[in-house]
């Protein structure tokens, strides 16, 4: 049985042509699955029987429950779903006073390698599709508090440009979810033809991890320096027009004696010198074996306020969600999957 | 990587796709522009097909751009490259990338066709006293190994994962790391392979004492 939950309405079409339905089904299945929360083919109720019985022959709609959630002292909260192949992925709901934040996963382990990433340790074991990325936020309990999503789970997600884009097309598009892109930041690392890709098709805020201006220091923290170096991604980043409705904004996690001098502030006032952004420093949540160190709290503040100092609107990202390893960078399923192929 | 349309290409003529053991090729083409040792190029043979990066495997000073390339039965570009012939017509990028910059007594450690950014240094001459440490599961799959011998000799290591008990160290490259005497922690690494060696050798050095800034690495995106 083929899962539709995430299909475009292009992909519906396709679906409902091929079971010779009326075109005008595609929309109702759209209706359905992304307006009204539908679980099954029998509450789409405007759909006549015959059609319900033929799409429930071949489809289901295809939605998965959590298998687990750990709550925070700070009321964070890490779900973990089961998907195909014994793999699991893990998402985050952060809720805060007038906003509450989902973090999705969009692929299962990743392939970048970063050195502070817990996700990295486990390796690359496949793309989630698009009913994958989005049946994390609609299979949450909370699913109708979260007023934002950012796309900084597991996973590279411009390494999984298709699903990522029908993803946010369902979000965002008027049959679909009708989110505003304004509530939802893609996270990168900075592949530069899916960054073209992407800018051609999104409009979402978008947030590059950069960690460091300097490409020695980057390319020991980021293998992906060797091939998309920072210098080249803020090339191409020059080339778009962002705003307050078009975000870009630049993830700094800070480490202790490695990136928090002045010499970075200067050299990274000289690499974002006229990019309308801002940068968010992001405190280093600690992975076993790890030769880094997160910097000290008041480092931190003289760090963002050196910045600021140079004209580049800086903040310090809450760290939310360290008790349950929900935090930035600490998303890791392998010690399941290990379990679970034993 | 995504689609062509993102990048610059030109089309160019295979002049050889040769088979060096199973399922694991050399194909060449003639080179167009320089590059330096250590770079990557995207390859492909359609637009509707994701082109994907190659680490060369040629010297600098060759004619010919070296790809070393291994089928991936459920891959979508490798089985297409496979069945090229000499004079089909294949998509390639300029070449970039920045893994380029080897230090004096290097210590490659490599995985499958993660050698190929270090063959090229070596045959560019480019990584003078290096040392090469290659994993592979069969002999077969050490390629470019009767060149290694030669150049390298002792400091030629192969890891051989599923290899009976004989010349060569029987087991992964990380097997290896973790028992090896002869580790300098004073000497630069270079590491090449899939996320999960690259990984877990980066964390196996640090472990052992290496500087973490003496650690660079290219993995397969």
């Amino acid at each position: 049985m083929v899962p539709i939950y995430g299909k475009t309405i292009d992909e519906l079409k396709s679906i409902v042509n091929a079971e010779g339905l009326p075109s005008f089904t595609a929309t109702q299945l759209a209706e359905w699955l992304y307006r009204h929360n539908a679980e099954t083919f029998d509450e789409m109720t405007n759909l006549s029987k015959k059609a319900r019985g033929m799409l429930a022959a071949k489809y289901v709609v295809g939605l998965t429950k959590p298998e687990r959630v750990s709550e925070s002292a700070d009321g964070t909260k890490k779900y973990l779903f089961p998907i195909a192949n014994n793999r699991f992925i893990e998402a985050a709901y952060i809720p805060d006073s007038d906003r509450a934040t989902l973090c999705v996963s969009s692929q299962s382990g990743c392939k970048m390698g970063c050195l502070f990433c817990m996700t990295a340790k486990q390796g690359f074991q496949g793309n989630l599709s698009a009913g994958e990325i989005l049946n994390q936020l609609r299979s949450i309990p909370e699913y109708q508090q979260v007023t934002n999503i950012v796309y900084m789970g597991m996973g590279e997600p411009l390494d999984n440009l298709d699903n990522v884009l029908k993803s946010l097309e369902i979000l965002t598009s008027k049959w679909g979810m009708g989110w505003s892109a304004k509530r939802i930041t893609v996270s990168t690392i900075g592949l530069i033809p899916a960054l073209r890709q992407f800018f051609e098709k999104s409009n979402c805020h978008l947030a590059i991890s950069l960690h460091s201006p300097f490409d020695q220091e980057r390319r020991m923290l980021m293998p992906i320096q060797n091939v998309y170096p920072i210098s080249e991604v803020v090339a191409e980043l020059r080339k778009y027009k962002f705003s307050d409705h078009h975000r870009l904004s630049f993830e700094y996690i800070m480490f202790d004696g490695l990136n928090d001098t002045p010499r970075h502030v200067k050299e990274l006032a000289r690499l974002l010198n006229g990019l309308t952004c801002r940068i968010n420093l992001i405190r280093f949540h600690p992975i076993p074996n790890s030769p880094l160190r997160t910097s000290p709290d008041d480092r931190i503040v003289q760090f963002r306020d050196a910045l600021t100092a140079k004209g580049i609107y800086t903040t310090i990202r809450a760290s939310r969600g360290q008790d349950i390893q929900a935090a930035c960078g600490l998303l890791s399923t392998k010690a399941l999957q290990e379990k679970r192929i034993q | 990587m995504k689609s062509w349309n993102e990048l610059g290409y030109e089309i160019q003529r295979v002049i050889s796709n040769t088979v060096i053991a199973p399922g694991s090729y050399i194909l060449k083409f003639k080179k167009n522009q320089p590059f330096t040792a250590g770079q990557v190029l995207a390859l492909g043979v359609s637009k509707d097909i994701e082109p994907r990066l190659y680490s060369i495997a040629s010297a600098e000073s060759d004619e010919l751009i070296s790809i070393l390339y291994s089928e991936r039965t459920d891959g979508k570009l490798t089985p297409m490259l496979s069945l090229l012939k000499p004079g089909d017509n294949i998509m390639v990028s300029q070449p970039f990338g920045t893994f380029t910059q080897v230090k004096p007594s290097p210590v490659f450690i490599a995985a499958g066709t993660g050698i190929a950014p270090f063959i090229s240094m070596l045959q560019s001459g480019k990584a003078r006293n290096a040392t090469l440490i290659h994993g592979a599961p069969y002999p077969e799959y050490f390629y470019f190994s009767e060149y290694l011998m030669n150049t390298l000799g002792e400091h030629y290591i192969r890891c051989c994962s599923r290899c009976a008990p004989g010349c060569l160290f029987v087991g992964r490259v990380t097997h290896f790391i973790k028992q090896w005497d002869s580790l300098d922690i004073n000497k630069p690494y270079y590491l090449c392979g899939s996320t999960e060696m690259v990984v877990e050798t980066r964390d196996l050095l640090i472990s052992r004492g290496v500087p973490v800034n003496s650690i660079n690495a290219e993995i397969y995106f």
